[in-house]
Parts: C-alpha cells; sequence; structure tokens
C-alpha cells in the first residue's frame, strides 16, 4: 500500500488510481452494497427467517416430517455413492490428461468439461432415453427386471452426468503447474505407480481434491432439474430433497418448504466457509517458491 | 501409449474414457439417436410451433436481460473485490459463491417468497404497479440470480492485474478518469467481460430450478424452453421432448464455441498486452 498523501498533494501528483477519490468510492461501494444486500442476503435471510416462522419448535416437527426425512436419506445415499465415484474419476482424468501427451488429449479435456454446459433438463431427458422405456436398453431392462429410471440407479447416474468435470476440473490445473518431474523421480529410483501416486502426488494435490469433492457434493446434494426427470418424482420413494421442496410447496406447504431448504441452504453456507478456509490451507502452501 | 516413465497410462485412460463413455457421451448419442428418429419434417413442426418458439423467444430474451444486469452488476462487484479495502470484503467475497452454492430449487423458492404479493419485495412493488412473480421478469430474475459468480470470477482477477501503470502514465499526460476509464480499464477487462458474460448466458438458457417457482409457467406467455420440455415428458410425447431438448443441446454447443472462441481472444489479448 503507497502512503497516504494529503488531498492537495495527492491531486498535485495526480497518480491516484481511478475511482480511489473518497466520493467515487463511496457511490461505488454503496450501490454494490445495496444491490448486494437485495439481491444475495435477502434470500438467505428470507430461507432462515421463513423456516423459524413457526417457531424454532414448528421448524424441527417440520424438518421431522417423514416425507422430508426420507429425502434426507436418499439425498445422503445418493451423495455418498456419487461423490466417491466422481473422485475417483477425477483423479483418473487428472492423471491421463496431465502426466501423458497424447493424441487426442485436447478433445478428452473438452469432453470432462462438457457436462458443465449442458442443462440438467437435457440431460435427465438424454438418459430417458438410454434407460427409460422408450429408450436404447429399456425393453431390455424390462426384462431383466432391473429398474434405472424412476429409482436409485438413475438419480446416481444423472448426478454423475452434471458433476462430472467438478473434481477434474480443480486438480487438472494444480497437476498441469506442477509437472512430472517428481513422479518421474520417483518412479526412477524405482516406486512403484501406485506408492507415486499415493506419496509423490497425493500430498500436493490434496486441498484441490477435497475442494472438488466438497463442490461436487452441494451439487449432487442441490440438483434438480436432471433429478426431477430421471426420479419420476414418486412420491416417498424417489424424491431428493430438493424435489421434496417443490412437493411440499405445491401442497402449500410453505413453512415446510422452507424447513427442508434451510438444510440444504446450511450445506450450502458449509461449503462456501469450506471453501475459504481450503484456500487459505492451500494458498500457504503453494505460494511457497 | 505415450512414451514416459510414469506408469499408469492404461488403466487411467481407460478409467476416463469409459467413465465419458457411459456417463457424458452415451446419453447424449441417445438423445440425438431418438431425435433422429423423428424426420425432418416432423421435427421442423414441433420446433416451429407457436408454443415452442414461444417458449425459446421467453427463454433468450430473458437471458439477455438478466446478462445486462450480471454485466452491470458484476463488473461493479469485481471492481469493489480487486481495488477497495474495506470492512467486510471477505464477507463480500464468500457472498458471490452463494448463487452457485445454493440448490436452484431453494433460490427459486426464495426468490418466489420476496417476490409473492405479500413477500418482502413484492409487496412494496405491488404497491407501486410493479409484478415480477408469475411474470417475465420473474424469470429474468431466477436467471440472473443463478448466473452472478460468472462475469465477476472472470473479471475480478483481470482488475487485480490491471496494474496502475498505464493508468498513472496517461494521468500524467493529462487524462481524465473518464477517459481513462473508458480507453484503458474498460478496454482491458472488456475480454474477460465479454467471456463472463457468454458463461452467464449460457447458464440462464438452461436454468430450470430456480425460473419454474417464480415464473407461473403459464404457456406462450412464462414458459421457458427447458420446462416446455418436461412438460412433453410428462405428456409422453417423447418425440416432442426429444426434439425440443436438441434444440437446447444445439443452444449449448453454440454457446460453448462463443465462449471458447472469446476466451481464446482473451488469453490472446492478455498476452499482447504482456500480463
Amino acid at each position: 500500500m503507497t502512503p497516504k498523501p494529503d488531498r492537495a498533494a495527492r491531486k498535485h501528483l495526480m497518480s491516484a488510481p481511478v475511482g480511489s477519490g473518497p466520493i467515487a468510492r463511496r457511490v461505488v461501494l454503496g450501490v454494490v452494497g445495496i444491490v448486494t444486500l437485495l439481491v444475495l442476503v435477502a434470500p438467505l435471510a428470507l430461507i432462515f427467517s421463513s423456516a423459524l416462522a413457526p417457531g424454532l419448535a414448528g421448524l424441527l416437527r417440520n424438518l421431522g416430517d417423514p416425507g422430508t426425512l426420507h429425502a434426507m436419506l436418499l439425498t445422503t445415499i445418493t451423495a455418498l455413492i456419487a461423490v466417491p465415484v466422481n473422485i475417483v474419476f477425477g483423479l483418473a482424468a487428472a492423471w491421463t490428461v496431465t502426466k501423458f501427451a497424447f493424441p487426442g488429449r485436447t478433445l478428452l479435456i473438452a469432453l470432462i468439461e462438457l457436462p458443465y454446459s449442458i442443462s440438467p433438463i437435457v440431460a435427465g431427458v438424454a438418459f430417458l432415453f438410454v434407460y427409460g422405456s422408450q429408450g436404447l436398453f429399456g425393453p431390455l431392462l424390462e426384462q431383466l427386471g432391473i429398474k434405472v429410471m424412476f429409482a436409485l440407479p438413475g438419480i446416481v447416474l444423472a448426478s454423475l452426468f452434471v458433476t462430472a468435470p467438478f473434481v477434474a476440473r480443480e486438480v487438472i490445473p494444480l497437476m498441469q503447474v506442477q509437472g512430472t518431474d517428481e513422479e518421474e523421480a520417483a518412479v526412477t529410483l524405482g516406486a512403484s505407480g501406485f506408492a507415486t501416486f499415493v506419496r509423490v502426488t497425493l500430498p500436493n494435490i490434496r486441498w484441490a481434491v477435497l475442494y472438488g469433492a466438497i463442490l461436487c457434493n452441494a451439487r449432487v446434494m442441490g440438483e434438480f432439474g436432471a433429478v426431477s426427470v430421471v426420479s419420476g418424482n414418486i412420491r416417498g420413494q424417489t424424491t431428493t430433497l430438493p424435489l421434496q421442496i417443490e412437493l411440499l410447496y405445491q401442497d402449500y406447504n410453505v413453512a415446510g418448504a422452507f424447513a427442508a431448504a434451510t438444510t440444504l441452504t446450511a450445506i450450502a453456507l458449509l461449503t462456501i466457509l469450506l471453501k475459504v478456509l481450503l484456500e487459505r490451507l492451500s494458498g500457504d502452501e503453494q505460494r511457497l517458491p | 501409449m505415450p512414451r514416459s516413465v510414469i506408469p499408469g497410462f492404461g488403466l487411467s485412460f481407460g478409467i476416463t474414457v469409459l467413465y465419458l463413455g457411459a456417463i457424458v457421451l452415451l446419453p447424449l448419442c441417445a438423445l440425438i439417436l431418438k431425435a433422429s428418429d423423428i424426420g425432418l419434417v416432423q421435427f421442423w413442426a414441433i420446433v416451429s410451433s407457436p408454443r415452442t418458439l414461444a417458449a425459446i423467444r421467453l427463454t433468450v430474451t430473458m437471458a439477455l436481460v438478466a446478462t445486462l444486469f450480471n454485466a452491470i452488476y458484476g463488473t461493479l462487484l469485481a471492481w469493489v473485490l480487486a481495488r477497495y479495502q474495506f470492512p467486510g470484503k471477505r464477507l463480500l467475497d464468500a457472498l458471490v459463491d452463494v448463487p452457485f452454492a445454493l440448490p436452484t430449487a431453494v433460490a427459486g423458492l426464495a426468490l418466489t417468497a420476496l417476490f409473492a404479493k405479500n413477500g418482502w419485495f413484492g409487496a412494496p412493488l405491488d404497491q407501486l404497479g410493479l409484478q415480477v412473480a408469475y411474470t417475465p421478469l420473474g424469470v429474468a430474475i431466477a436467471m440472473a440470480f443463478t448466473s452472478i459468480p460468472f462475469v465477476v470470477r472472470t473479471v475480478q482477477p483481470v482488475i487485480e492485474d490491471l496494474g496502475t501503470d498505464v493508468e498513472e502514465a496517461s494521468r500524467s499526460l493529462g487524462a481524465s478518469d473518464f477517459q481513462i476509464l473508458s480507453r484503458i480499464i474498460l478496454p482491458s477487462i472488456f475480454p474477460a467481460l465479454l467471456a463472463g458474460c457468454s458463461l452467464a448466458f449460457a447458464r440462464s438458457l438452461g436454468e430450470f430450478g430456480a425460473v419454474i417457482f417464480i415464473a407461473g409457467n403459464q404457456p406462450m406467455k412464462t414458459e421457458i424452453v427447458a420446462l416446455l420440455t418436461f412438460i412433453r415428458l410428462e405428456e409422453y410425447d417423447y418425440q416432442a421432448a426429444a426434439a425440443i431438448a436438441c434444440v437446447m443441446l444445439a443452444m449449448a454447443f453454440v454457446m460453448l464455441i462463443i465462449t471458447n472462441t472469446v476466451q481464446a481472444w482473451q488469453l490472446r489479448y492478455l498476452g499482447r498486452s504482456g500480463q
């Protein structure tokens, strides 16, 4: 920070950056502050105040609704399956595109990022045309008596589609910067591939993996569009937490919908908090020369 | 197989390709296959029907409105975070991530309650004769909320890296604040702003969860394309669902190409200005 010269001197020097004058600063900060309060803070405040409108006991009673409890369970199971699978995929994908040069590498990176650009609704519809009764494998699955659509496997598959880039996107840039020297040294000294990965690579990228996993978890738990297509929204069976919110809202049970929403909001705020903490942790390590 | 002393290419490549094939490519191919079964005449009839066209028009227009809002608010937010020191800056920085972390259904629920006739914002706006919930404006607001972080997070690092040397040089040559803003700062952040806007616009085109709560979903009036796809599915009209989903997929690919072109331009631009 430059030392603060008095106003006359500063005007004379004429080197103050644009917008650093007291009036410009106050106006810009004021506008941004007010809009942020209206746009970002008000929705959060409303969620908690609406959920608490029937009192704390009322909130707890709404959270104890059997449908909401079942939705929490289903959402947790989905996340417990989808997040570890996504971590394995993310690590494999990052290892492939950062440690090796091969034809089609750029295409592979583009493919990893592709789900990020596709509407969740399109993803849901696409899965229906694979596993649904109208789909490619639909008749075969029906004969075998395997239910994918309108059941847990479909929900997991849709979640995996929308979150495919999450871990990979965090890990790839980091592994790219770190290069291959350390791994090459380890392998040359006789370490096995697995030992190299666990002892050399993983310590370098652990925070990025964790960060990607946290983001992936938040998205899996909150996914609405893709899951609402493939789940069929069967009350008490395939309603995940976001779908339960919609269901309660359509039943005019607004307090119940907001109670269910507080759990997901709490997870979202926790995700942001962990992000800030992880950035600080990994920042401390990575800024070392 | 590439030549490298590092092992594990076969395994990691295999997992990656298998996963992407089964989870991403297979469904997209099935969708395109289904749509190609319809036949060109029927496909065109579905896509050019008044209801579909109205949905596309509404989605694109409101996505543009939402992106315009984000271009202004996002740039100001990025400016404040990059240039000013003030109490609560960390909190503001964290708040920017709320729209990404918050599930779209929760955002939709909260925005609808805010803008409903008896809501915190809806009641005073109603006094002014302005209705937001269940109108196209509500669609734009839901889209704007869910895509706030895109412009901020693409523009913020560029402003941070801008440095003040060019600004100081131009000021010593007698440039006014306005000239510095319009001739130096805006051109420098423009490629990043454009990249952020195209990301925000693409996201708005595909947004579903937040919009359907607040939109009211009247056919021809407040029905977005994603919802129309969903409704066709519920009516067991799989052909129409496939056709409209394909149109959305095509729009996504166009936006992907535009975004990549803009980002490539942005990288060249940064390279040229020596940053």
